[in-house]
């Protein structure tokens, strides 16, 4: 089972790798925090791996704490950061 | 190699090469906005490093603070440079390409730059190579004398009662950092658009929980990763929240009660230390009895300093204590 | 393998399928309101199989309440941000990509 775990821990980041390229591209400040939620997300879902994997309960509250977190940067960006620049991209 | 071990290795791989090249485009972006979400994914990939390195007390703090409470204050931070610049953010300059005549002039000088680092990388290779493989330091010392300490899990041992007195300098540090960050500039009247009823629903499902989860945090820490810094981080988050759909504290708590909360984890550090002292012991150190009871008292106190001290960073300006509301 | 087990590894498969999905679609899709989409599938069906997955083989009641209570966090706070970044990205103009 620890195979399992482990091969899709490095799956899943190797997925966050290759989402790093929508946060370099943008173009608009939305895609690159968007990007950074889905990171955030995805690590969620590996530490709860590594937690299976080594058995280390305790790594679970890490995974919780950094879904928290995720949630208030994000606020922190759509209520604070977002400046209204006048942004008329239509596509990529 | 074991499967497992080959791919825990391939991840340890990965992480490391990815979390090189984000610091190295977070610091190399000229979109500052950029860099801000760059540095943010790194300090998720950080908390990673701190799983796979089997620190979880530091992967908490790194979680709470590095990923989180960091980036939204930069983001607060780059959102008042750009008002007060009246600046747009660029979002297309991804290949900034300088003058000529200007590289030219600072070429003699990143050469010598470059060998300097390349030296310092060789130098810190070389020492990280040439230590023990295995070299239990001092956590030897710290098993031996776990029983007496008051708590069961060694971080916390360490960070609250055997090197306690740095503990106590850390809380002054960040107490000064917002004494700084205060004398800057006193509270505008900042009118905050409202919450829509999303955000309303959402931070009133978010801000207890955070609490809650502050709450555990501290009294996990005796026996189990967690501790005052970690869930003073997560109070500090609730605190953000709260600050971001528009709420403010009133005028009553912004003047003697806010800050006799800031200064009550340094506070009654001190006031341990010296009640110690006057009892004939030596500073912070605690009678095996107490010491659990010792440690949840000042870790209590120093949980709701640091959740209000982050909160009190992120909002920025100091309060107004009612005459200019 | 135990049932539980070649449960776990279809769970876990079908989750990293979806987290494959989400990043997929967050670099190819044509704009922020598609990306969103995308990403929150991730979000609420990926992480829940591998919830789910790791649930099943959790070593204790508690645990797996954990897990759930993650996902259940992840769901709210995903479809919040989601719903806040297509309404903000809306007011300040960004056109939906149309065909």
């Amino acid at each position: 089972m620890e195979i399992l775990y482990s091969a899709m821990a490095l799956f899943l980041l190797l997925t966050l790798v290759a989402g790093l390229w929508r946060v370099l591209r943008g173009p608009t400040a939305a895609d690159r925090m968007l990007a950074a939620q889905l990171f955030g997300t995805t690590a969620v879902a590996c530490v709860l791996l590594l937690a299976q994997a080594i058995d280390s309960p305790p790594l679970r509250d890490v995974a919780l704490v950094l879904a928290l977190l995720a949630a208030v940067t994000a606020v922190a960006f759509v209520r604070r950061a977002w400046l209204p620049v006048d942004q008329n991209h239509v596509a990529d | 190699m074991e499967t497992v071990t080959l791919l825990q290795s391939a991840f340890d791989l990965v992480l490391g090469v990815a979390l090189l090249w984000l610091v190295w485009q977070a610091l190399a972006s000229p979109d500052l906005f950029r860099a801000i979400v760059l540095f943010i994914a790194s300090g998720l990939l950080m908390a990673l490093v701190w799983v796979r390195l089997d620190a979880p007390d530091i992967a908490l703090a790194e979680a709470a603070i590095g990923a989180g409470l960091t980036g939204a204050l930069l983001l607060v931070a780059l959102a008042r440079l750009e008002s007060g610049n009246e600046t747009k953010i660029s979002h297309k300059n991804d290949n900034e390409v300088e003058a000529p005549g200007v590289a030219e002039k600072r070429v003699p000088f990143r050469w010598l730059l470059v060998t300097l680092l390349l030296f310092l990388a060789v130098g810190l290779g070389y020492a990280v190579l040439s230590l023990p493989a295995q070299s239990p330091g001092l956590s030897d010392y710290v098993t031996q004398n776990i029983k007496i300490s008051g708590v069961s899990n060694p971080v916390t041992a360490v960070l609250l009662n055997f090197r306690g007195y740095d503990t106590l300098l850390e809380m002054a540090v960040l107490l000064l950092a917002l004494l700084g960050v205060w004398s800057l500039s006193a509270a505008t009247e900042q009118r905050e658009a409202s919450p829509g009823p999303v955000l309303d629903m959402l931070s009133r499902l978010l801000v207890p929980l955070l609490i809650l989860v502050a709450g555990y945090l501290l009294w996990a820490g005796a026996h189990a990763p967690g501790g005052a810094f970690q869930a003073g981080a997560v109070l500090g988050a609730a605190g953000v929240l709260l600050l971001l759909t528009g709420w403010r504290p009133g005028a009553s708590f912004s003047g003697l009660p806010l800050r006799i909360t800031l200064v009550m984890g340094l506070g009654v550090f001190i006031a341990v230390g010296i009640v110690l002292m006057l009892t004939g012991r030596r500073l912070l150190e605690y009678p095996a009895s107490f010491a659990g009871m010792l440690i949840l008292l000042i870790e209590a106190a120093a949980t709701l300093s640091i959740g209000i001290t982050l909160a009190a960073l992120f909002l920025g300006s100091r309060p107004g204590t009612g005459a200019n509301r | 393998m135990s049932l539980t087990e070649i449960l776990t590894f279809i769970l876990l498969t079908a989750g990293a399928l979806f987290f494959l999905a989400g990043t997929v679609g967050l670099l190819r899709f044509p704009d922020v309101y598609t990306r969103l989409h995308a990403l929150t599938k991730a979000d609420n069906v990926g992480l829940g199989l591998v919830v789910a997955g790791l649930a099943l083989q959790a070593e204790s009641w508690a645990a797996a309440g954990k897990l759930l209570l993650i996902w259940v966090l992840v769901l709210l706070a995903g479809a919040s941000v989601a719903h806040l970044v297509a309404v903000a990205a809306r007011q300040r103009g960004i056109k939906a990509w149309k065909q």
